[in-house]
């Protein structure tokens, strides 16, 4: 009796699937060009770090955690990426970073512009939460689906999955950033004759830029957490060789692989973090 | 002759989504809250108009929510008037097309803020020379200016420190010295020192009445301090509910308040600190010339019931003083009157603040005589009135 009537069924499902199919068959040319500029962009970030010396990474590392935090950091830091290269991970911790790399790097072309449209526009900032909301709560297997169809396997519908789940905490910090300037402070720059675009760029992005690099931290973390679901279509990586290990009930390759991913967020976390807290004006 | 800087006609603003078809209702007459509860329209200001002379600090003072900041807003158009004009040196502002106004602002008018509204990613030096940077003056040149304004403020050897590692005294400081960088004809003050502890907040009003003597800018400056508005307006306008109620100098809106309203704003003021010798004194109608002799003088006395008066020549200037006692005792002695003239009186001159007066009054037992510089008698002031006005 407390059933839902079967009459009010409606599958909006299918004009979805439609939606897709018909930008599938009508626009395959539109999405080949993004998926060879995405390509493109993302081999070449893959070709340099795996063409970087071993050594020079773990130098590279040591110096960044010695110059953001202290010696000690540095060689924690350059321990950990010791570790997962005797694991035999080191090339795929390069490509999983190449695709968290050229994620995150266009999160950012696209996500500040927007969170900056969201905090100017109150109109454009009502359609946008609901839309994020989405991005982040949506299971990601059911994008995936579409996506696969229309950029096909590999790496760069692994790219547009990290982009889409990582994507919203850029759009969000930048907008409350460039909202938590105080009032007095934008006044007083229009009040000095500044224009529009002079306000943005000499005073609300200066403002906010340490409230954007917590967005950063936060879209590099998530773009790192997608890896092992991006491994799913195809993108090579520390989370195809866990996703391998889960196929071949493999505890040992599993552990390593799982453990390396760990390393790395912790690593990516603190860099950023510190890389964040360089641009906080004294209070 | 003083010339007009700022003219404000009718001016009104209206904060909501249609100010102007709210407009005819608050002509009718309907409150501020009434118009508030039925159209969720927020009057700011309403139907103001003033003058503000050339080089001359005029004060606008009120409470909050009388509308003063909006008003103050509205000068450099950060507020949009819903009607109304406002013409700076004739040209009515309003008007302006967006690059007209940068530019009026780059060049015209420069604002300082209750909360400073410093920029905190700038270094103190880098915030002064916003102004400039917008104005394109080149690099050098502007960080010259920037490091003399600076020094003018009495800020040497703070301009590598963020605003946020100076006192708040200092971090006003630095938003005066970057709204007089830009070298404004016109200063707008946004209840500048408000947020300053009283010391301080008496040494910045100090300072800026000591680089207004230097300067001469037009000053509007906005403040809820009765005392802060009488001490620095040469003018004075006190506002309620988005109109100004008056508008006078400080001694004309002392002495002559137009409502209960000022009435009891006035009554707290410390008038010693903004009544002058020439506001309190009176011509006594007993006075003494020198050839009229003793008679003369103790008749005067007796018939307004005194018990000294002054001696003045034919000239008006002040000869001395007599005391009743004295014009008796010489009667009998057979004496004349400038052989009893006494000195031991006290002199001031008309622009003397009544609080420098008050040691006087205490010490001496006659009227305080006012004289102007060729010591020519203009009035004298009972000890009484002196006294009366410190409490």
């Amino acid at each position: 009796m407390g059933g839902f009537p079967e009459t009010l069924r409606f599958q909006v499902g299918i004009y979805v699937a439609k939606f897709v199919k018909w930008l599938y068959t009508d626009y395959q040319s539109v999405f080949d060009a993004i998926t060879h500029s995405i390509l493109w962009f993302l081999i070449r970030i893959e070709k340099f770090l795996l063409w970087l010396p071993w050594w020079l990474v773990l130098l590279f590392v040591f110096v960044v955690g010695w110059k953001l935090k202290n010696i000690k950091v540095g060689l924690v830091f350059s321990l950990l990426i010791f570790i997962i290269g005797t694991f035999g991970l080191w090339d795929h911790m390069m490509m999983t970073l190449a695709i968290v790399l050229s994620s995150v790097v266009i999160s950012l072309l696209l996500g500040v512009p927007l969170g900056i449209l969201t905090a100017y526009f109150d109109k454009f900032n009502t359609i946008m939460r609901p839309i994020l909301d989405a991005m982040q709560t949506m299971p990601s297997f059911v994008y995936l689906i579409p996506v696969l169809m229309l950029f096909g396997l590999g790496k760069v519908p692994a790219v547009f999955a990290t982009i889409i789940y990582a994507i919203p905490p850029v759009i969000r910090l930048t907008d409350l950033g460039i909202r938590r300037v105080p009032k007095e402070m934008v006044e007083a720059a229009h009040a000095f004759g500044s224009s529009s675009w002079q306000t943005l760029i000499k005073v609300q992005l200066p403002q906010a830029l340490p409230t954007i690099m917590a967005g950063i931290n936060q879209t590099t973390m998530m773009a790192l957490a997608m890896v092992v679901i991006a491994s799913m279509i195809g993108a090579k990586g520390l989370g195809m060789e866990v996703l391998i290990a889960i196929n071949r009930i493999d505890i040992a390759k599993g552990f390593e692989a799982g453990v390396s991913i760990v390393f790395l967020a912790i690593i990516i976390d603190r860099l950023t973090q510190g890389i964040a807290n360089r641009f906080k004006y004294p209070e | 002759m003083m010339t007009i800087k700022v003219k404000v006609e009718n001016l009104s603003k209206i904060f909501g989504k249609n100010p102007k078809g709210v407009l005819p209702k608050v002509k009718q007459g309907f409150s501020k809250d009434e118009i508030l509860a039925e159209t969720g329209h927020t009057v700011g200001v309403y139907n103001v108009s003033f003058e503000v002379n050339e080089g001359e600090i005029f004060v606008i003072m009120g409470l909050s929510g009388s509308g003063k900041s909006t008003l103050i807003r509205c000068l450099n158009l950060l507020n949009k008037p819903t009607e109304g004009k406002i013409f700076v040196d004739g040209e009515n502002i309003v008007d302006y097309d967006k690059d007209k106004l940068r530019i009026f602002r780059q060049d015209k008018v420069a604002m300082v803020f209750q909360h400073f509204g410093l920029f905190t990613h700038r270094t103190v030096i880098d915030n002064v020379v916003y102004g400039l940077e917008i104005k394109g003056i080149d690099t050098k040149e502007r960080y010259e200016i920037a490091k003399k304004t600076l020094e003018s403020v009495g800020l040497c050897g703070w301009e590598d420190k963020y605003p946020n590692e100076l006192s708040g005294g200092m971090q006003q400081r630095v938003g005066l010295a970057r709204a007089l960088a830009n070298d404004p004809d016109i200063l707008l003050m946004d209840e500048p020192f408000s947020a300053l502890d009283p010391l301080i907040k008496r040494e910045m009003q100090q300072e800026l009445l000591e680089i207004q003597s230097r300067l001469k800018k037009t000053i509007i400056f906005i403040t809820h301090d009765i005392n802060e508005a009488f001490k620095l307006g040469e003018r004075v306008a006190i506002m309620k509910d988005g109109i100004i109620e008056q508008i006078g100098t400080p001694e004309e809106i002392l002495a002559t308040p137009k409502n209960e309203y000022i009435k009891n704003f006035v009554r707290d003021i410390d008038r010693t600190k903004v009544l002058q010798a020439k506001n309190v004194m009176f011509m006594p109608s007993a006075l003494v010339s020198l050839k009229d002799g003793l008679k003369v003088a103790i008749r005067e006395m007796e018939h307004s019931g005194i018990s000294s008066i002054f001696v003045i020549d034919t000239e008006r200037k002040l000869q001395g003083l007599v005391t009743i006692d004295d014009a008796i005792k010489a009667v009998k002695e057979n004496k004349k009157l400038v052989n009893i003239i006494k000195h031991d009186y006290y002199t001031t001159g008309p622009e003397t603040y009544l609080q420098e007066l008050i040691p006087y009054a205490t010490e001496s037992k006659y009227p305080i005589a006012v004289v102007d510089d060729k010591n020519k008698l203009l009035g004298i002031i009972l000890r009484v009135t002196v006294l009366s006005n410190l409490v």
